[in-house]
């Protein structure tokens, strides 16, 4: 078995994923382990019946202080930032000049302060773009020593509310700042499972101690990497360099319901944020060559990202850009961008598999129920 | 620890072969090579009737993690294969050398047999792999 090398990065959480037979492999410039023992199977099953636990410490978590904060963000992301209320978390995106997608990532609103989680292997690029864009008054705060973990599922709500009483009030998308065991935390109650849960911001000096605590508990195991890929693709959701990317505008990426009202043309801030020209245009006149749907397979082969596509009569329609055997759909699911006259529900599309085209119809995501606490 | 069974011929990429009292020889993939793909999601198995060669492409057998080829260890034709898989992948994991048996082969020439490695030998590269 190879070693992932020296040079990688390590989070808060590496002894104890060591310790706990976590299989280490290289994940945008960290070691990070990609299943335990149970496997990945297992590990997402766990995560849909009781409660997963995630590191997640890999992700970029950031700060922006100062009064023009909210507007200095909301220059960048297509999204309302100003009117975020306190205690509330959104999802945004970092758009560039041509509509593409620099990143996506979750904007909290702690009252003083906006706190930011990007991808990790975007993070330096995003800090970057910030710092040039920044006003003198508005600071940005990298928060490299805190750990990130994500504990989701069914049971997670119960668990949480052992730990830490509050935040049984929350519903999805709140966000708070408490002590748990003595440990400065953001919470907020969301994940990238489709699942209930919370995600947990904590000092890297207390995470270790946090996570054996969540793990005493007999609803909670440790899942890696592997299984979060196949929770959030379940869950129709779009993994940053694969789903998404600077060649994918929002509406090609069909995430027209994270662009917010407000900065629609006919919203209150219209545009304002780079590439608004492009988007809001392929929002007024719904043209897009391609948009990005779910397949499901009438088989049960997984179809892999980089698959092509093919109508009936043989023509190249476009490609898959992650799939699998989703475990708990019990179906071969992939998200892929087609062209737009392939993209209504039910059509079907052929994938070639290893010289063969198998058969797949587009269908809706999340491709298991959503189960968020909305209250 | 993986099982390799005494009584069985091994590839050296990993497939399992068993001659029965009939003459026709079983096709599986082993213990060590389940555990190494992890949860099997789809297996692709030859059709019956097909002619292999020792080494061709016999299928394929895909886990949540990504797919691996399976190759024939001996020449023959096919003349069964477990539909079984089609609809239950994982027994390929949860019984690997009897319930998740691949294929079936009439050997072309059951010689050949003798070419593949014993239990012991199998362990051995298995050992010098990893």
């Amino acid at each position: 078995m190879t070693e992932p090398s020296l040079d990688l990065l390590h989070t808060p959480l590496y002894d104890l994923h060591r310790e706990l037979g976590g299989k280490m492999v290289p994940f945008a410039g960290y070691a990070m382990p990609v299943q335990y023992a149970p496997g990945v199977k297992k590990e997402h099953l766990h995560t849909r019946e009781q409660a997963g636990l995630f590191d997640v410490s890999h992700m970029g978590q950031l700060l922006l202080r100062g009064d023009g904060a909210a507007a200095a963000l909301e220059a960048l992301v297509p999204v309302d930032i100003i009117d975020l209320p306190p205690g509330k978390q959104r999802y945004a995106l970092f758009t560039n000049d041509a509509g593409g997608l620099l990143d996506d990532l979750m904007v909290t609103n702690f009252g003083d302060c906006l706190y930011l989680v990007v991808n990790a292997a975007c993070k330096e690029q995003d800090i970057a773009h910030l710092e040039a864009s920044l006003p003198g008054d508005v600071r940005l705060e990298r928060l490299d020593d805190r750990a990130l973990v994500a504990l989701q599922g069914p049971a997670a709500a119960a668990v949480m509310a052992r730990l830490a009483p509050a935040t049984a009030e929350m519903v999805f998308m709140d966000s708070r700042r408490m002590a748990i065991a003595g440990q400065d935390c953001f919470i907020s109650r969301s994940g990238y499972t489709g699942e209930d849960g919370f995600e947990i911001s904590i000092p890297a000096a207390g995470a270790e101690a946090f996570v054996r605590q969540l793990l005493s508990e007999e609803e909670v195991a440790l899942i890696g990497l592997g299984a979060r890929d196949s929770l959030r693709l379940e869950a129709g959701l779009c993994l940053y360099g694969h789903d998404i990317d600077t060649t994918t505008t929002p509406v090609e990426a069909s995430l027209l319901w994270a662009i917010s009202k407000a900065r629609r043309a006919d919203g209150e801030r219209p545009g304002g944020f780079p590439g608004a020209d492009i988007i809001l245009e392929q929002i007024a006149t719904k043209a897009v060559a391609r948009k990005r749907v779910g397949l499901v397979g009438e088989g049960r082969a997984p179809v892999r990202e980089g698959t092509e596509l093919f109508d009936a009569q043989g023509n190249a329609i476009g490609r898959v850009t992650s799939g699998t055997f989703g475990p708990s759909a019990e179906l071969s699911v992939a998200l892929a961008y087609v062209s737009s006259e392939h993209a209504a529900l039910e059509t079907t599309v052929f994938a070639e598999v290893r010289g063969k085209r198998l058969p797949m119809k587009v269908a809706r995501t999340p491709f298991v129920p959503q189960r968020y606490h909305r209250g | 620890m993986s099982h390799t069974p005494s009584e069985l011929k091994y590839a050296s990429s990993h497939e399992w072969a068993r001659l029965e009292e009939d003459g026709s020889v079983t096709v599986g993939i082993t213990d060590h090579a389940q555990e190494a793909l992890g949860d099997v999601v789809f297996v692709e198995l030859p059709g019956v009737g097909d002619t292999l060669a020792a080494g061709d492409e016999a299928g394929v057998v895909e886990s949540v993690k990504a797919a691996s080829d399976i190759y024939a260890p001996i020449g023959g034709e096919v003349i069964e294969v477990n539909s079984a898989l089609e609809d239950e992948p994982e027994t390929v994991n949860a019984d690997p050398y009897n319930d998740g048996w691949f294929y079936k082969l009439k050997p072309a020439d059951a010689g050949e047999l003798d070419k593949l490695l014993s239990a012991e030998d199998y362990q051995q590269h298995c050992e010098d792999e990893d």
